[in-house]
């Protein structure tokens, strides 16, 4: 049986050369990011501002009446609402701050959601209240910096492991490549708009374990190669290493991806953005691998000599003997 | 390294036959689960809220009043101990500022006897000061609490606030709540399948303190009004005033609180007809109804819960047997909720609700549906493509998958975790990620057949070489889980249990098991040549 390659066996790009155009757009699309989330802001949910999200189908409906639901809780008095269709055209998410003195006496926050729902259904006997979300203040603060504080942790604490692992100059590398990531979808939800809450985080830091999956993979090879060429040069060997392992890396994406794309287009609307953020962030952190992480360990002057090989190294190392030894570019 | 020892192979199956074992229940229909023989476990995973549909309430106590509850208990006990003591000691200039309790003992020579009554007061159970006494200028002892005496208190308070919830919402059915602690001061409070949560929330969230006061009908009405009330008396909110003020003035002592009650029924008034609240008190409770109202005949006393005067009506005669009605203008339902707030007891501290969260069970249906049809398409795409691209050995790696998927469940379902919607997102990521090991290991295997190296030694060095890498990227995603699960929460956690799930059995399957078959099959058929 012929079996699919994915990637030609004898792909030899060179990756490398556009090494620092990368790095340009890379830092330019970083900076768009900041300015994008430092203007613009990102939408976050009641998760992390506080307040109340009532989510409701009109299920005789074709389409949420969306301007005439803006006016009808508008006039309320409870300030003017954040109405987003989500999911289905008949699907609406209402967002509103909680009222005044919510955070004492919880009645008023019963009351404000009581007479949205109830104003919803005096024009619209079809409409399912799907859920109600109500956080106060103090919780969302909470929320918030647990949230930053998972980020933080993980990116440090993955950092360190790789230090260890490797050299610090990959550690450098592998944070470098993840605040990259990170800060490409934190642009990403601030220009699309998309509702930023508790689930972004997780997909934040689903991300991050998957970029540095990549990284790893990568870093080993170049690990490898470095003790077996002792000679080449080290953008040749990036490229050697990206390459041997490039078969992997499409494959993985690959098959990563097909059930993030099928969660985009199958899955709830409710996880909407965290399917759409975790599948930005496979593509993201895929290059992110290759054009930031493995380029960072040339200006960090990594070689041969950086791995001074242990007894245990060449241990393992010893019975290999290459038949392809020095046939490489 | 492709050397498998009989027991080993016996040993990795017994595994795999354990893990798929827990995982059958739950993918059963409920009425087929009930049929299972007695060895099969039974246990099955929980669904979220976010699937199962239903409320999630976080309520937090307020502390600030909880020591002011725990000074005014320590000064009634304080002057109830003086009073008792023989002879009597006299305090006066009592005072409850900044958290503590001073008073003068009159008599100077009395200030060691008075240390020597309060001592057993402060003192709890184990032996510990639950305040701290000092005495000042001669003959003023201050009492201020001891950190540990807050702390112990709160604790109490919260378990007791935790059984008061259970049994109020036991009240309203067959409902199946989870009601568990959370840090210090919060309670979580999750109940599955719920249509509606406001009666719930009216329920849990009322701290149903009722107290009996005489009312100070001497008290001026404009000072009243003002919210301004003599020495030994206080305003209190009347919102059901017949006099029409918004609130009305009642003596401080001489009243008794209601929370030696036996019973508590929703009831209609003979006369009126409205709904009225009967409750009846325990003997000790009862004696002291009796005295206060056979002491106070013909005067008004007030009906007061949490803080909030319901009614006050005349004393007509002394009501003995320690039965009363309390109305006020109730609805059925309100009469139906006070009497089980009051039957279940006062909750010792009032909670807030800080988050709530409820989702509708056609939401949660449409969740589940959904984000399974996802999963499915999402494994038997990857399933086609491995084997596509890996022949024979991306088929070892499929069955390793859909193995790994029910060890997934059937960890899951041993310890009854909880499966969240980004949980079923974490499924999907898991099983991606975990294909990613075969990966690793195929590409290296081909890798080494290019190189040159015979069949059984490329596969063995595959495996070898493999494992570093897909050591390092699991490790790297335990820290992530692991994080996830430390500063996460609810659904978030859910996710993380995935995941940590999923990292631990994807490399048992993914690398260890189909290693095992790799082996057998390279010992069966000694192969010279593998298509890879």
């Amino acid at each position: 049986m012929k079996l699919l390659k994915l990637v030609r066996d004898d792909t030899n790009i060179d990756f490398l050369k556009w090494r620092v155009w990368a790095f340009a757009i890379s830092l330019l699309l970083m900076a768009a990011s900041i300015g994008l989330v430092a203007t613009k802001g990102l939408n976050f949910g009641v998760d992390f501002i506080g307040g109340q999200m009532i989510r409701a189908t009109f299920t005789q409906s074709a389409t949420a009446p969306v301007t005439e639901l803006r006016e009808t809780v508008g006039s309320l008095g409870y300030g003017d609402p954040t109405i987003q269709r989500f999911g289905a055209e008949n699907q609406v998410s209402i967002r509103m701050k909680l009222p005044e003195g919510a955070d004492k006496n919880p009645e008023l926050a019963n009351a404000m959601a009581e007479k949205i729902t109830s104003s919803l259904k005096v024009g619209h006997p079809d409409v399912r209240i799907d859920g109600v979300d109500s956080v106060s203040g103090k919780v969302s603060e909470e929320l918030f910096s647990k949230g930053i504080l998972a980020l933080l942790a993980a990116m440090a604490g993955i950092s360190i492991y790789i230090w260890f692992r490797f050299e610090w100059q990959f550690g450098v590398g592998a944070i470098w490549s993840l605040v990259h990531d990170v800060t490409l979808t934190f642009g990403l939800f601030a220009l699309t708009g998309w509702e930023f809450d508790l689930n972004i985080i997780a997909a934040l830091l689903t991300i991050i374990g998957y970029s540095l999956n990549d990284t790893v993979v990568i870093y080993d090879r170049i690990r490898e190669n470095l003790m077996k060429f002792r000679k080449m040069e080290m953008a040749s060997l990036l490229n050697l290493s990206v390459n041997e392992t490039l078969s992997r890396t499409v494959m993985t994406s690959v098959s990563i991806s097909l059930p993030l794309i099928v969660l985009v287009l199958f899955g709830p609307d409710v996880i909407f953005g965290f399917s759409m953020a975790m599948a930005f962030g496979i593509v993201v952190g895929t290059y992110s691998s290759i054009y930031q992480a493995a380029p960072i360990l040339i200006w960090f002057k990594v070689g041969s000599h950086s791995f001074v090989p242990t007894d245990e190294v060449t241990g393992s190392k010893a019975e290999r003997i290459d038949a392809d030894f020095g046939a490489q570019p | 390294m492709l050397d498998f020892p009989r027991w080993r192979i016996w040993m990795l199956n017994i595994v795999l036959i354990v893990g798929i074992a827990f995982a059958i229940p739950s993918l059963l229909p409920s009425q087929m689960r009930a049929q299972l023989a007695q060895f099969v476990p039974t246990s099955t995973i929980n669904l979220g809220l976010d699937l199962a549909g239903g409320s999630h309430i976080l309520l937090e106590a307020d502390t600030s009043q909880l020591s002011e509850a725990r000074l005014e208990a320590l000064e009634d006990s304080v002057r109830n101990a003086m009073r008792r003591a023989n002879p009597q000691i006299a305090i006066a200039d009592v005072s409850r500022s900044q958290g503590q309790l001073s008073f003068n003992v009159t008599d100077i020579s009395k200030v060691d006897a008075a240390r020597e009554v309060i001592l057993p007061l402060i003192s709890n159970s184990l032996g510990a000061r639950d305040w701290n006494l000092g005495v000042n200028i001669g003959n003023r002892i201050i009492l201020s609490p001891a950190s540990s005496g807050d702390e112990t208190a709160l604790d109490q308070a919260m378990d007791t606030a935790k059984d008061v919830i259970d049994r109020r919402i036991n009240a309203l059915g067959t409902l199946e709540p989870t009601i568990i602690r959370q840090g210090q001061n919060r309670i979580v409070v999750q109940v599955p399948g719920l249509d509606d949560p406001e009666a719930l929330k009216a329920l849990i969230g009322k701290t149903a303190k009722l107290e009996f006061k005489l009312v100070d009908e001497q008290a001026d009405p404009d000072q009243t009004a003002q919210g301004k009330a003599r020495v030994g008396s206080q305003v209190l909110p009347y919102p059901d005033n017949p006099t029409g003020l918004p609130n009305i003035a009642v003596r401080r002592l001489g009243g008794i609180s209601g929370d030696k009650l036996v019973k508590a029924d929703p009831t209609f008034d003979s006369q009126t007809n409205e709904p009225a609240v009967t409750i009846q008190f325990d003997s000790e409770g009862g004696q002291r109804f009796a005295r206060m109202t056979q002491q106070n005949v013909n005067k008004l006393f007030a009906i007061v819960l949490d803080g909030q005067v319901i009614s006050a009506p005349q004393i007509r005669e002394p009501i003995f047997g320690g039965v009363s009605q309390i109305s006020g203008s109730f609805t059925t339902e309100s009469a139906n909720a006070l009497s089980i707030s009051l039957r279940s007891g006062a909750l010792p501290v009032d909670l807030t609700i800080v988050e709530e969260r409820s989702v509708g069970p056609d939401l949660g249906a449409d969740s589940i549906r959904r984000g399974v049809l996802a999963a499915v398409i999402g494994t038997t795409a990857i399933l086609v493509l491995m084997f596509l691209v890996y022949g024979r050995f991306g088929m070892y790696a499929n069955v390793a998958l859909v193995i790994n998927v029910l060890m997934i469940l059937g960890v899951m379902s041993f310890a009854n975790a909880t499966l969240t919607l980004p949980g079923i997102a974490g499924f999907v990521l898991t099983i991606g990620a975990a294909v990613d090991a075969n990966v690793l290991i195929n590409e290296r295997i081909r890798e080494e057949l290019k190189r040159g190296r015979r069949v059984v030694q490329a596969i063995e060095v595959g495996y070898k070489e493999a494992s570093r890498a897909i050591f390092d990227a699991n490790s790297t995603n335990v820290i992530a889980a692991v994080l996830l699960f430390i500063f996460g929460s609810g659904p978030i956690r859910g996710f993380a249990v995935v995941l940590m799930i999923g990292i631990v059995t994807s490399v048992f399957t993914a690398v260890t098991i189909t290693r095992m078959w790799v082996s057998l099959w390279v010992k069966r058929t000694r192969p010279t040549e593998l298509t890879i």
